[in-house]
């Protein structure tokens, strides 16, 4: 079924077509209308799920930690400050090797206060354990969190699936809604490997001494690699119950590519009509856009940047002190192997400031005219 | 009369509390009222490690740890998890120190009491951060000493009223329990197992490392607790209805406070004071247990919102 949604309803229509059990959250700009509208479809009935009203976001989290650990499929989602505050929980919930899935709608950090999007809430939780995804439109929204839960019910951890706030959350856009039954044969029922049973007792997170704590992380660190190829598998067999695929990164007139364009989010969607721009003229320009930040697809990345003659990594997001945070990733993956690309990195559309045509062509420009980056950290648009 | 305790034990031997340890007594009759259809959800505490290092559990129930501040909502979420996938018959039960209760914990605590989740929220309170070595919390009685309200600066603040916060919740069900009284602490537990809701139970847990006393008085300094009237045996349901479930002999405070290192200090004046708060507190109480006949109409609001199958509750579905 087509319908014009925004991109939070997306989200509930993804929550809900995933048969999630409880959902538990704590209001939030820009996130706020997936609470609303999740309350409206288990009011009605359309989702049958428990959904806990908690009092944080802290709560939230910690509810389907507990949910989760009883083997049933959860569902939350959040924005900025309540991203910050689960922090803790998230650490846990990964730790834990839950497979939770959570959308976090992209918002950017205060203070000052602002409800504007970029990505320095979900990307400061780049550490805590969790696969993470970003979305360029709607209908990836919804298709992501359905294959979040195979992806995570699979490696055993949790995934985060991030849109950008009010450039997606707000927008409505035309979005193949799938059928129940389509979906139920795509993403069965969850049947968790290990859960709380009283006829199976067991203590679940107890200490661990230093002997055997490192042994844990590794297997950890093993799961996150084998998300990668997992999530390969799963976009493909996506793409052939429902004719849609995104894999993991997608790669735009990137083969040939003097300057290839690095972009997550919704700066993808307008980096495509500006490499169509360019291409017009018969400038090489290409496009690599990141979906999958967490694991880093660093092999597949490696091995189309290496045909590049120069990057132009777009963050919307500051490691204050460093660079922006995926061109700090696309640095350390051409770095180890020593290769010749110059990488370019530029800072554009923080606290939702727009990133239109003319600021990639900016960058596109600053980069052809350059050999090499004048410094890590290029800002684009910020007023003198 | 001899009290014959269930011959069910669900703690094993050979847990590491220490000994004496008036938390680990208590988790064995919480265990033995609630039986083997239960979960036990324990935020960091003394009894993050009583339960067992990795990978050994000293119970033969399922134990989740979680983080500090969230045993009640972790409780939650479990229930609501067993529920969602048809499971009803399992209760949970958190299991919090003073910490993670009156601190830390009391927002997510409060959460799941004004919303009336059905879980089973077990305080074992030792007055202070134990297991991170003695530590003042608001649990913490006046004039104490700990670790960080050292000499000569005691602790300068009452104990922060726990049952009450509680009872404003008006949930259904809170009980204190000693674990010096076996008899009151399993009807009480049996009586909590029956209710659907938040049922709020509250353990004075005697603490030799912390308290300062040979272990073997652990259990003699409990009934001195109760018998002094400083932790009276109580319940209190739908939060208006209070009853006494046992008359202590109101010995002199001075009794249990001298056994004491962490009262080491105190001088005459002091423990006068000490009484006068006991005393004052007591006749607070009584008044609220006098004054139980007169709400019965309250009562049967809340247990008509409670039991009404119409409503829906959260948990149930």
């Amino acid at each position: 079924m087509e319908r014009v949604i925004s991109g939070n309803e997306a989200v509930a229509y993804g929550a809900m077509l995933s048969r999630v059990q409880v959902v538990s959250a704590y209001p939030i700009s820009p996130q706020t209308t997936i609470v609303e509208t999740l309350s409206d479809f288990c009011a009605s009935g359309r989702l049958k799920a428990d959904f806990v009203k908690v009092e944080s976001e802290h709560s939230a989290m910690a509810c389907i930690v507990g949910a989760a650990s009883a083997g049933a499929r959860v569902f939350t989602a959040t924005s900025a400050q309540g991203l910050a505050l689960m922090h803790e929980v998230l650490h846990w919930a990964a730790g834990a090797r839950l497979p939770i899935v959570i959308v976090n709608v992209n918002r950017a950090m205060a203070a000052p206060w602002t409800m504007w999007c970029d990505q320095s809430d979900s990307l400061a939780q780049r550490d805590t354990g969790w696969l993470q995804f970003y979305c360029e439109d709607n209908q990836e929204v919804l298709d992501s969190i359905i294959m979040a839960y195979r992806i995570s019910e699979k490696v055993l951890l949790p995934a985060m699936v991030c849109l950008d706030g009010f450039i997606l959350s707000h927008t409505y856009e035309q979005v193949e809604i799938p059928g129940i039954e389509e979906v139920d044969r795509y993403l069965p029922s969850y049947v968790a490997q290990l859960k709380l049973d009283v006829d199976d007792p067991h203590n679940f997170h107890s200490a661990m001494p230093p002997d055997v704590y490192m042994e844990q992380r590794v297997k950890f660190q093993e799961a996150m690699e084998e998300a990668k190829g997992v999530a390969k598998r799963v976009d493909e067999e996506f793409g052939r119950a429902f004719g849609r695929r995104y894999g993991i990164m997608e790669e735009y007139f990137a083969e040939d590519a003097d300057v290839l364009l690095v972009t997550s989010g919704t700066i993808t969607g307008t980096a495509r009509g500006v490499v169509d721009d360019y291409r017009k003229k018969g400038e090489k320009v290409g496009l690599l856009k990141m979906k999958m930040f967490r694991p880093f697809p660093t092999e597949d990345v490696r091995r189309v940047l290496q045909k590049a003659k120069k990057v132009a990594v777009v963050d919307r997001n500051i490691s204050f002190g460093a660079t922006g945070i995926f061109a700090q990733e696309i640095r350390s993956v051409l770095h180890r192997h020593g290769e010749g690309t110059s990488v370019f990195g530029f800072i554009a559309g923080l606290g939702g400031r727009d990133v239109t045509p003319s600021v990639l062509q900016q960058i596109v420009e600053i980069t052809k005219g350059k050999e090499a980056p004048s410094g890590d950290v290029v800002w684009i648009g910020a007023k003198k | 009369m001899r009290y014959e305790l269930p011959k069910e034990e669900l703690l094993y031997s050979g847990h590491i509390g220490c000994p004496g340890c008036g938390a680990s007594l208590a988790m064995r009759y919480a265990l033995q009222a609630l039986g083997k259809k239960t979960m036990v959800v324990i935020p960091a505490c003394c009894w993050s490690t009583v339960a067992g290092f990795f990978p050994s559990s000293s119970l033969k129930v399922p134990i989740l740890h979680c983080l500090f501040e969230t045993g009640a909502i972790s409780a939650s979420g479990v229930k609501k998890g067993l529920v969602a996938r048809g499971i009803e018959d399992v209760q949970v039960m958190a299991w919090a120190g003073d910490g993670g209760t009156f601190d830390i914990g009391l927002q997510s605590l409060s959460g799941c009491a004004e919303r009336n989740d059905d879980i089973i929220y077990v305080c074992y309170d030792n007055e202070a951060y134990m297991n991170t070595g003695i530590q003042r919390s608001s649990a913490t009685p006046i004039m104490s000493w700990t670790s960080t309200t050292p000499n000569p600066a005691f602790n300068d603040t009452p104990k922060k009223d726990i049952m009450e916060i509680l009872a404003a919740h008006r949930i259904p069900y809170a009980a204190t329990v000693s674990p010096a009284y076996p008899e009151d602490f399993l009807e009480k537990m049996r009586k909590a197992k029956n209710i659907r809701g938040l049922r709020f139970i509250h353990i004075l847990s005697s603490c030799p490392p912390g308290w300062k006393f040979s272990s073997e008085n652990s259990l003699k300094i409990s009934r001195l607790a109760v018998e002094t009237k400083t932790f009276p045996l109580y319940e209190i349901e739908n939060g208006r209805k209070y009853t006494l479930t046992h008359m202590p002999k109101g010995l002199p405070v001075g009794e249990y406070l001298k056994l004491q290192g962490r009262f080491s200090h105190l001088g005459p004046e002091q423990i006068r004071a000490i009484q006068r708060n006991v005393d004052e507190e007591w006749g607070f109480l009584m008044e609220k247990v006098r004054r139980k006949g007169k709400t019965g109409a309250r009562d049967g609001v809340r247990r008509k919102r409670i039991q009404d199958p119409g409503i829906r509750i959260q948990g149930k579905r």
